[in-house]
Order: C-alpha cells, then structure tokens, then sequence
C-alpha cells in the first residue's frame, strides 16, 4: 500500500469514528432528556441541595468510570458531598439501560456544557460492570 | 478586636457597595414600597425570626465560612442595615422562632430552646434545652419548620421522605403502599409543648396529616388558625408520560395552601390538587388517570398557586406601616421550581394573598420579585442560576418585611414609603 492510500484509510477511520462518536452523543442526549435532565436541568446544573450537578462536578470529569456506571445502573440513595455542597435526594435505578447505552449516556454527560472529560466506550462500560460485580462479592 | 470589626465591616461594605447601588436590592415592588440588603453573604439563611427590639436571627441550612448555624445581626444605628453580626451552633437546618424571651431553632431532627436576656442577646448559645428529638430526618424533605400558637405550643413539620409513597421512591412503575407507611412518623404537622423538655413522637400529637412537606406555616392569630403550604409531589411527566405532557407536568399538581385545624387531612399521597380542572385528582400511583376525582374527605385548599414554585415561608402581616390591604393578609415566599424542566422555571417571588373576613380571598399576588436577578426578569432554565432564592420570611417591630435567601445568604428590608 502507498503513503497516500495508507494516509486515506486512516482519515477514512478517523471520519467513521468522529461520525460514530457524534451519533453516541446524539444517543446519550435523547437518554439524557427522557431519564436525566428532570433532576439534573437541561444544562447539568443540578439543583442546590437536592441534585448534584454534572456540569464541572469533579468525579464526573474523573476517571472513576466504574462508580459513574454503577450509580447510573443501581441508583444511588446516600447524601452526597461535592465539591463542598451536599446533595439529598435519591436517584432512579436503570436496571433497563444496556452497556451501550450507558456508554452514550455518559458520552454525553462528559462532552457537553463545559465538561471536556471524553468518551465513554461499551467496552469501558463492560468493564466497569464486572469490576462492580467483583467488588460486590 | 474593635480593629477587627472595622476591618470586617469595611470589607462588608465594599462588598455590599455595588448590590446596594441597585435600586430596591434589585428588587421590583408595588408603588411607594422600597427595599435594602439589610445583609449579604451570611450562609444559606433558611428561616429568619426577629424579636420586638429588632434583633434578626437567621438558622442556616450549613454552618457558614465561620462555623456558625444561627446568626444574629443586629442594626445598632439603625440604618436598615445590619452591624453587629455574630453567631453560634454547628447544626444546619430551617426552623427559627422568637418566643417571649425564648428563642426556637430547629436541626433537621430536635428543636432546641435559648434564652434571651435583656439585650437579646443568647444566655446559653452552648447549652440549649432540647424540646423535642428524634423527629424523622431521612434527607429527602428534612426541614423541621416550627411555629406557635397563641398559647406555647409548637407546631412542626415534618415532611415526608418522599415523592409519593412509591414502593421505591422515585422509581418509574413502582406503586403507591397502601396506606401509606411514612403518614404514622412523618407527611404532617405534629404539635409539641413548648415549655416541656426532652419530648419525642410519643409526648407529640399528629395534628395535621396528608401534607408532603411543608416548608412555610404560621399561626394567623385574628382567626386563631394555623396555615401551611405545601410542596406538591414531582415528575408526573416522567413516570407517566402517557398520561400527562411536559407542558402539562410544569403546571401539575397546584402548591396549596391549606387553613389546617386539628384532624385535618390533606390528602397525599393519594390525591394531588390540578389547578386547572380546580379539583382533588387521584394521584397515578394509585390508580389515576389523571381525570378521577379524589375522596371528598381531604381538605380543600385556600388558595392554588403554580404547580412547583416550592412555598418556603408563611407570614401573616399584623403590622400597621404598610396600607390597609396588607392588614390581615399572607406573604408567602417561593424558593423557584426545578420540576417545570424542560419548561423555563418560575417562582423566586414573594406572593400576596389577601384576606377578608378571615378568610383567603384566592386572589394573590406578586408582591416582590426579581430575586434571581436576571436581565428584566428574563426566565431561567435552572434554579441554581437565580442570584437569590426567597426563603424566610419575619415582620420587624416597625411593620416593615424581612425577606432571606438561602443561597449565599442575603437578608432583603421592604418598607412603605408612606
């Protein structure tokens, strides 16, 4: 194969992957509006003392990816302390979202508003998964 | 420490300066009303009590940047300012009452008692007499809210851990529990006595019941009557979005106000009030479809204001410096909704209602807004982008209105300008 053939393809995949990232953003948002918005706002602000923001929240940006994916599938019933304010109320479970949807759901919650955390992948998600499974035993 | 002062008062000042430059505190009024930043940046203020010299206490949701939960500002000059400010206590929470020489705050469990002196000033800041513990704090509608009667007897709200009695709360598909387990210790209004001490459920009475959480009540003391107002439940939309549209969930289920006596219920989690159809709807949890009437036995309410504007305080106005309307009447506070997403939000007023006769006239009114300080009153999409958040509410011996915010704290002045 040639430079220029070579250099192509590889533009081709990063096109594909550019697209592919875009349509699981475009996936977390619908998620996003049905199952997250109503507590956490349209713009991830939260709401003070209730629903911790997702908008600069620092262990959103983090790289704990396995706690974000737990708390997404099993909910979360504690009080939250972040980034010095406190949270109390409880979230849904969604024992119905797959891996893939997950992974587009926090796609989109760590690229928007000014968030710059990156994508989340399913494979990421599938660790995370069994990671939460061993750490339950 | 006098230097201490200075430098801290100096450092208030420039940081008041440019609010103060606003006209009103930023604030918009009826006609010949105006208004100051009595305070700023205290902590979150929750509810706010003032004593007959003026003393203006605040109980804060959080200790502030000083370690203080209560906080005392006194205006020795009497500019409308507040200039000594000092405070004490680690517990966070919302209920405070000025009692005789008493004065009542409440954790998010026990209410306490201090003791006034001459000065209002608190004898035993570091030992106060428990009136009642043990109330019911499982985070979600946590606020203990106090009140009096005429006689010495407190009132208290304690809400209820949930949105709607759901097996699991909040939980799409989850059923209304029959009969709800939670009204027996919390969705009620419970009456303790105020002088005796280390009280718990058993030495209280459930006065009131079917109430969520209620965040504002007071004694109306022409028609010896307590009030409250209720938050209505959230998210009809999101676990029924076949019954009901966003559109429709931003203006359901009405905040009520409730004229409570002794037995009274209201109803939830069974039943919510639609303001639109103007009557009790069965909740969908318990086999609604969002048109079945409810059970005539719950209460109605005296007045049906905007579905999720989250009423914070109640305060019957018994002074004679504002007009004659006033007299008699409701000033309620509306903290600003977060369930009207995606709807724009509303509420961070201060609202009116009217009595005649002793009874609401239904008719209410904006008295004071512009609390979230937005670009001429432009809506905002989300409650944490308001600049302030009404919460408490109390009456200065000079008739004039306190108005707090619990947000960073602000404490608003409203006078008549006769």
């Amino acid at each position: 194969m040639n430079k220029v053939s070579k250099f192509s393809l590889l533009f081709f995949f990063l096109v594909l992957a550019q697209w592919g990232n875009a349509q699981n953003k475009i996936n977390g948002k619908k998620i996003y509006e049905t199952r997250c918005l109503v507590c956490h706002q349209s713009d991830g602000g939260g709401v003070p003392n209730m629903n911790p923001p997702l908008d600069g929240a620092s262990n959103v940006n983090g790289k704990d990816i396995a706690r974000l994916v737990k708390i997404i599938r099993n909910g979360y019933d504690e009080r939250v302390a972040l980034d010095g304010m406190y949270y109390n109320n409880a979230m849904a479970a969604n024992p119905d979202l797959k891996e893939e949807a997950i992974a587009d759901v926090l796609t989109y919650i760590r690229t928007s508003w000014s968030n710059k955390a990156g994508v989340v992948t399913t494979s990421q998600v599938k660790a995370a998964l069994v990671k939460n499974k061993a750490a339950k035993k | 420490m006098k230097k201490l002062t200075q430098l801290v008062s100096v450092a208030f000042l420039a940081f008041s300066l440019p609010v103060l430059a606003q006209e009103n505190a930023g604030l918009k009024l009826p006609e010949g009303f105006k208004a100051n930043l009595f305070a700023n940046n205290i902590g979150a203020a929750r509810h706010i009590a003032i004593t007959k010299s003026g003393v203006v206490f605040a109980k804060l949701n959080n200790s502030n940047k000083d370690g203080n939960s209560i906080v005392r500002l006194e205006d020795a000059n009497n500019d409308g300012v507040a200039d000594k400010i000092n405070g004490w206590a680690k517990y966070g929470g919302t209920g405070i009452f000025v009692k005789g020489n008493n004065l009542y705050a409440s954790s998010n469990e026990a209410i306490f008692k201090y003791e006034l002196n001459s000065k209002d000033e608190v004898v035993n800041p570091l030992a106060p007499v428990t009136i009642v513990s043990g109330l019911i704090d499982r985070r979600q509608h946590n606020s203990k809210s106090i009140t009096f009667d005429m006689a010495n007897n407190i009132y208290v709200n304690i809400g209820a851990y949930s949105n709607a009695c759901q097996e699991k709360d909040r939980m799409p598909g989850s059923q209304g529990m029959m009969p709800c387990p939670i009204l027996d210790s919390a969705g009620g209004i419970w009456k303790f006595d105020g002088s005796k001490e280390n009280q718990t459920y058993k030495d209280g009475k459930r006065y009131g019941t079917g109430l969520r959480n209620v965040i504002g009540l007071d004694w109306n003391t022409t028609t010896n009557q307590l009030y409250v107002a209720q938050h209505g439940r959230d998210q009809l939309n999101s676990f029924y979005p076949n019954l009901y549209s966003d559109a429709q969930n931003a203006e359901l289920p009405a905040e009520t106000f409730y004229e409570i006596k002794e037995g009274d219920n209201a109803g939830w989690p069974y039943i919510y009030y639609d303001p639109i159809q103007h009557r009790k709807i069965v909740s969908p949890e318990y086999g609604g479809d969002s048109k079945k009437e409810g059970s005539s036995e719950y209460k109605e309410p005296a007045v049906a204001f905007p579905a999720h504007m989250a009423p914070m305080a109640v305060l019957f106005y018994t002074g004679n410096q504002f007009p004659a309307k006033y007299k008699n009447g409701a000033f309620i506070s509306f903290h600003g909704s977060w369930n009207r997403a995606p709807l724009p939000q509303e509420g961070f007023f201060v609202a009116f209602v009217p009595f005649k006769d002793g009874k609401a006239t239904g008719e209410w009114e904006i008295f004071a807004n512009g609390f979230a300080g937005t670009e001429n009153g432009a809506k905002i999409a989300n409650p944490s982008k308001a600049k302030a958040r009404p919460c408490g509410l109390a009456q200065g011996p000079d008739g004039s209105i306190y108005v707090s915010d619990d947000t960073k704290g602000a404490i608003f002045k409203i006078s008549y300008n006769k």
